[in-house]
């Protein structure tokens, strides 16, 4: 049932997989989207799966539009860098999702590389997108594809870099006035 | 001198120097820029528990034309820096500036990519309340630092 590749990088976070015990909404993702997601379990009473770049919208507006999944709320997107923990490929994005009408969660994560750093956009998805897009791009320099106004969301223009990869020095500033302290 | 050595226009000027220390000492009009938790002392301490007006500054002034000291309450980013600059900057001599809160001070617990340092970098500071915030009796005690400070500098009159 379970189909996680061995050397997926997410498997070094602890997750562990539950075949018999999985939920619905899991394995009907699974069932649906065979081959797009690459791996879906329980990490720590949490549901989780692990899909591939390229048919996050398409997988997205199903978890939106199904009945049983009825995700109509995206609670979160963020991204984290890897780059200390040595995962290949170095970035991955993650998608919270939350349904209103039955209460239940499920975190989508897909994995980015350091050479081509875009994943398809879901503004058209959920509107939320936008901001969280924005703020993605921002921190992580992951550049959404179809999104309609990608510019940095928190930093100023002109701020060279992306501060929350883990390279970027960590008392590196650019101020706009003043001394650089 | 019209006076020759007789000691009188020092006698004057150094009156004249205290009468309206005296005067401004006790007519402090704020211009509150508050970006974040320190607020809320500074609110505790303008309210009647407090009440910052026992000691003239009761009257926050919500335009920088109207103040004479700035104070800068709260973490200020590299983002707003040039605004608190343009604030000061708009404000009319005599002005006073009061760092609220360690991190105006010196940036505080923040050593990151996005926080300045301290506003002395940016423009100059008289009084350094300390505090992550600070109580409101250490702001009443910067204020009166700041009326020492304004009782006994020369005053300009421009």
């Amino acid at each position: 049932m379970s189909s996680t590749p061995p050397s997926s990088p997410l498997d070094k976070l602890g997750a562990v997989s539950q075949s018999e015990l999985l939920p619905e909404v899991l394995t009907l993702l699974e069932s649906q989207f065979s081959g797009k997601v690459l791996s879906v379990c329980v990490n720590l009473g949490d549901w989780e799966a692990s899909v591939a770049k390229g048919s996050v919208p398409e997988i997205m507006r199903f978890l939106r539009d199904d009945k049983r999944t009825d995700f109509k709320m995206l609670a979160d997107l963020s991204a984290v860098d890897g780059l200390k923990m040595g995962l290949v490929p170095r970035f991955y994005v993650v998608y919270h999702l939350y349904s209103i009408k039955l209460k239940h969660r499920l975190r989508v994560k897909t994995n980015v590389s350091e050479e081509d750093p875009a994943v398809p956009s879901l503004v058209d998805v959920w509107p939320i997108a936008n901001w969280f897009e924005r703020e993605v791009w921002d921190m992580f320099g992951i550049r959404f594809t179809g999104h309609p106004d990608l510019k940095r969301i928190l930093m100023y223009e002109g701020f060279q870099g992306h501060p929350l990869r883990k390279d970027y020095p960590v008392n590196y500033r650019q101020p706009l006035i003043g001394p650089r302290n | 001198m019209a006076f020759g050595n007789s000691g009188l226009p020092s006698f004057l000027t150094t009156k004249l120097d205290a009468a309206i220390g005296w005067a401004r000492k006790y007519s402090i009009f704020q211009y509150p820029f508050v970006t974040a938790c320190c607020g809320m002392e500074y609110m505790a301490t303008a309210c009647s528990h407090y009440d910052v007006d026992r000691f003239g500054a009761g009257l926050p002034r919500f335009s920088p034309r109207q103040a004479d000291v700035l104070f800068v309450v709260g973490t200020v980013s590299h983002k707003i820096a040039p605004v608190l600059r343009r604030i000061y900057d708009q404000m009319c001599d005599p002005k006073w500036v009061v760092a609220f809160g360690v991190c105006t001070c010196t940036g505080g617990f923040y050593d990151n990519y996005a926080t300045v340092m301290g506003i002395d970098t940016i423009l100059p500071v008289d009084v350094y309340i300390p505090g992550c915030p600070p109580r409101p009796e250490t702001v009443l005690d910067g204020l009166i630092k700041l009326q020492e400070k304004i009782q006994h500098q020369r005053q300009e009159i421009a």
